[in-house]
């Protein structure tokens, strides 16, 4: 194990339980930050099987494996567990051990939150996962969790509730963590503005995170509250209103997919610098962009629910104030192309996944931007159009920063260098399947096929079998990425301090793999 | 060794001011409760008081200064297989008050028959101000070999109506239910 070899060469200041308490009481940075890395990793192995079960049985119209109700289970878990248990804890993995690192810092401000906030998470998912096991099945209210139909979830339904609630205050301690330690745990001349943007996404996205956890968590407690203690913020009976739950839900949702797109953001900042070898383009009007999509993801929400009967000036609001987020976001994308603009480029693994970022990402934030659109959005609206857009954002898009991040860092993490060949594979085989995956979802959605729907039109088959082999592709390639990690782990060719060609950040600074603390004297900054 | 302290109790007091902002939060999305009726109430947005006003459009009681000229039609498509006619061709009505209409229907086909009908309201932008209470258009009706019915519509005709309609056709169009759906496009494949 390269674990234990690296403790003997650094014994005397490496000193941590070893076996299973070291896993179970650790409060350093890095072992924290591998946990939630491993356990972001099980998460998308787990829920990339939800979607196979949900591609197999669109493969062919008709109902050929599962009954409708486990269908809707389906959708609903794949995407509870892909949002809070792969994306989200994936980029605190990379939080936890990237900042203390890129700031200078020897730890996470308040370690033992830290190690509280994982092991939260952790049973929250055996919360969640454990639904699928309860009379009545795993909810199948779709993610949204909307009113009336989520009061007709069966057992499941409070223990849902708790495990939002649980993954909710995780996530908020992670943050308030990231924020204390990018406040005051700096090394000396570590100004805000000469922060790495890693750093500064995770900064701001933090904070978006502890303004819109708590209202999510607000709302699951109305549903709760509403179920079972007779209270009627949604139920029309008693004066509430279900539309209310949407624009809770929103305002907590829309914020959301910028919790998990702004990390994305900032890794790509980041490798496309070390890959072109030049300074990023514009660095300072990045984190403005990144500081305003932040603002601009509170004004926007009502634009996921145009169809609940909004009068004319709130449609013309949100259509607007959404299509303002299109500025910010150019300006990153213009500003990466201009990073790249008469670089020295080379295409390694973590280059080449952030190169498909920029390209899939943009179309993903186009068809974003057709759906802003109120009038058109009538049509477009709960349509497989939909599904291909977020997807678009979420897949090629976050996950595919985060594989581009476990590629550039992964020498820092394991002192080996991985199977460059293998993950050069990995790349072409997820990069093709993907667009085989979610480009024909645009034409379902246009057609008019709507979602979490288990059977289908025949005029929709051909487009959902191709749809699906892409699935069945994406998924198996994912296994790759799994084989190129633990080899990886285990040994391969040793990993220089600085691992690439002059990367910025002062995580090259220390050798690799890096020590089990680090710079607990502060590094000074010019 | 108070470097240190000092920046653990630094720590531990923005930790605390980040907390507060949390129980912020949370109190804001209760706040959006009230927040939400407030702000349907104060900008006349959401269905709320339109809901309301139509439920209340009986007990405002009827505006006698006005009447209103409301016609019947019928209409029998593609068959001989019925009689059917308004029992009047027009009624002169105040707006706000609750009428009765009789239409009169035969199955001539000499066979049990059931029909459905669909109603039409011209002018078009009239038509939400004329709430129906009763209608034989709201079931499908069935009819032994030769039945007669009258069939009553009841109505309503909003006291909200705009000046300048002063008359209103209500129109049925009478049809075999079973013949419709022979012929509708959707079992043609």
């Amino acid at each position: 194990m390269a674990h234990h070899e690296h403790t003997a060469d650094h014994a005397h200041h490496d000193d941590k339980p070893q076996g299973i308490t070291r896993w179970l009481t650790t409060t350093n940075h890095k072992d924290i930050g591998t946990m939630y890395l491993v356990f972001s990793l099980a998460m998308f192995l787990i829920g990339g099987l939800f979607a196979m079960v949900i591609r197999a049985e669109l493969f062919q119209p008709g109902l050929q494996f599962v009954d409708p109700g486990f269908f809707n289970q389906m959708t609903t878990m794949h995407a509870l567990v892909m949002v809070f248990g792969a994306v989200m804890p994936a980029t605190v993995g990379l939080a936890n051990w990237m900042i203390p690192m890129q700031i200078g810092a020897p730890d996470m401000a308040l370690p033992r939150m830290n190690l509280f906030s994982f092991w939260l998470l952790f049973f929250a998912f055996m919360l969640l996962l454990s639904t699928l096991f309860l009379p009545g099945g795993a909810p199948a209210s779709g993610w949204t969790l909307y009113p009336p139909l989520v009061l007709q979830t069966g057992n499941a339904f409070p223990v849902a509730v708790f495990a939002i609630h649980l993954m909710g205050a995780s996530s908020i301690m992670g943050s308030i963590n990231v924020i204390v330690t990018i406040m005051n745990m700096r090394a000396p001349g570590m100004s805000l503005l000469k922060m790495p943007l890693f750093s500064w996404s995770w900064l701001i996205t933090a904070y978006l995170l502890i303004a819109v956890m708590p209202v999510l968590a607000g709302g699951v407690t109305m549903l709760l509250t509403d179920h079972f203690f007779a209270t009627s913020f949604f139920n029309p009976a008693g004066g509430g209103d279900p539309v209310l739950f949407q624009h809770v839900f929103w305002f907590f949702g829309h914020p959301e997919v910028y919790i998990m797109i702004l990390p994305a953001f900032g890794i790509v900042s980041e490798i496309l610098q070390t890959f072109s070898r030049k300074p990023i383009f514009g660095y300072e009007a990045m984190v403005y962009a990144i500081a305003s999509i932040a603002f601009l993801s509170f004004i926007v929400w009502a634009h996921h629910m145009f169809t609940v009967g909004m009068p004319l000036a709130g449609q013309m609001f949100f259509t607007l104030s959404t299509m303002l987020i299109a500025i910010p976001t150019g300006v990153k994308v213009f500003n990466w192309t201009a990073t790249m603009w008469r670089g020295s480029i080379s295409f390694e693994p973590p280059m080449l996944f952030a190169i498909a970022f920029l390209f899939l990402f943009t179309i993903g934030g186009f068809s974003g931007l057709m759906l802003a659109i109120a009038p058109a959005d009538f049509q477009y609206h709960d349509t497989y159009f939909v599904v291909a857009h977020f997807h678009y954002v979420l897949v090629p898009g976050a996950v595919f920063a985060i594989m581009a991040a476990v590629y550039y860092w992964l020498p820092k993490w394991t002192g080996h260098m991985y199977d460059m060949k293998l993950a050069n594979f990995h790349f072409w085989m997820s990069t093709i399947f993907v667009n085989v995956l979610f480009f024909p979802q645009h034409f379902l959605g246009l057609a008019g096929m709507p979602r979490r729907i288990p059977d289908y039109a025949t005029q929709f088959a051909d487009w959902n079998m191709v749809s699906s082999i892409g699935g069945f592709g994406f998924g198996l390639s994912q296994l790759l990425f799994v084989y190129i990690i633990i080899k990886a782990a285990r040994g391969g060719q040793k990993a220089t301090a600085e691992v690439w060609d002059n990367p910025p950040g002062l995580e090259w600074t220390v050798p690799s793999p890096a020590p089990y603390h680090t710079f607990d004297t502060a590094p000074e900054v010019k | 060794m108070t470097s240190k302290q000092q920046r653990k109790r630094d720590n531990l007091g923005l930790a605390g001011r980040l907390l507060l902002m949390v129980a912020g939060s949370f109190a804001f999305g209760y706040a959006l409760v009230p927040l939400y009726d407030v702000f349907c109430e104060v900008t006349g947005i959401g269905s709320r008081e339109r809901l309301l006003q139509a439920a209340t459009v009986g007990v405002a009681g009827p505006d006698m200064n006005r009447s209103i000229v409301v016609e019947f039609v019928s209409s029998t498509p593609g068959s001989g297989e019925w009689e059917f006619h308004p029992n009047v061709g027009s009624m002169e009505v105040h707006p706000g008050k609750l009428y009765e209409a009789t239409f009169h229907a035969r199955n001539l086909s000499g066979h049990a028959i059931v029909g459905q009908a669909v109603p039409s309201i011209s002018p078009g932008r009239a038509a939400r101000y004329f709430q129906k209470t009763e209608c034989f258009c709201f079931t499908p009706q069935p009819f032994a070999e030769g039945e007669v019915k009258e069939m009553p519509v009841r109505f309503i005709v909003d006291r909200e109506l705009p000046a300048s309609v002063d008359r209103l056709t209500l129109s049925y169009s009478f049809f075999d239910t079973a013949r419709l759906a022979q012929q509708s496009p959707g079992n043609n494949s």
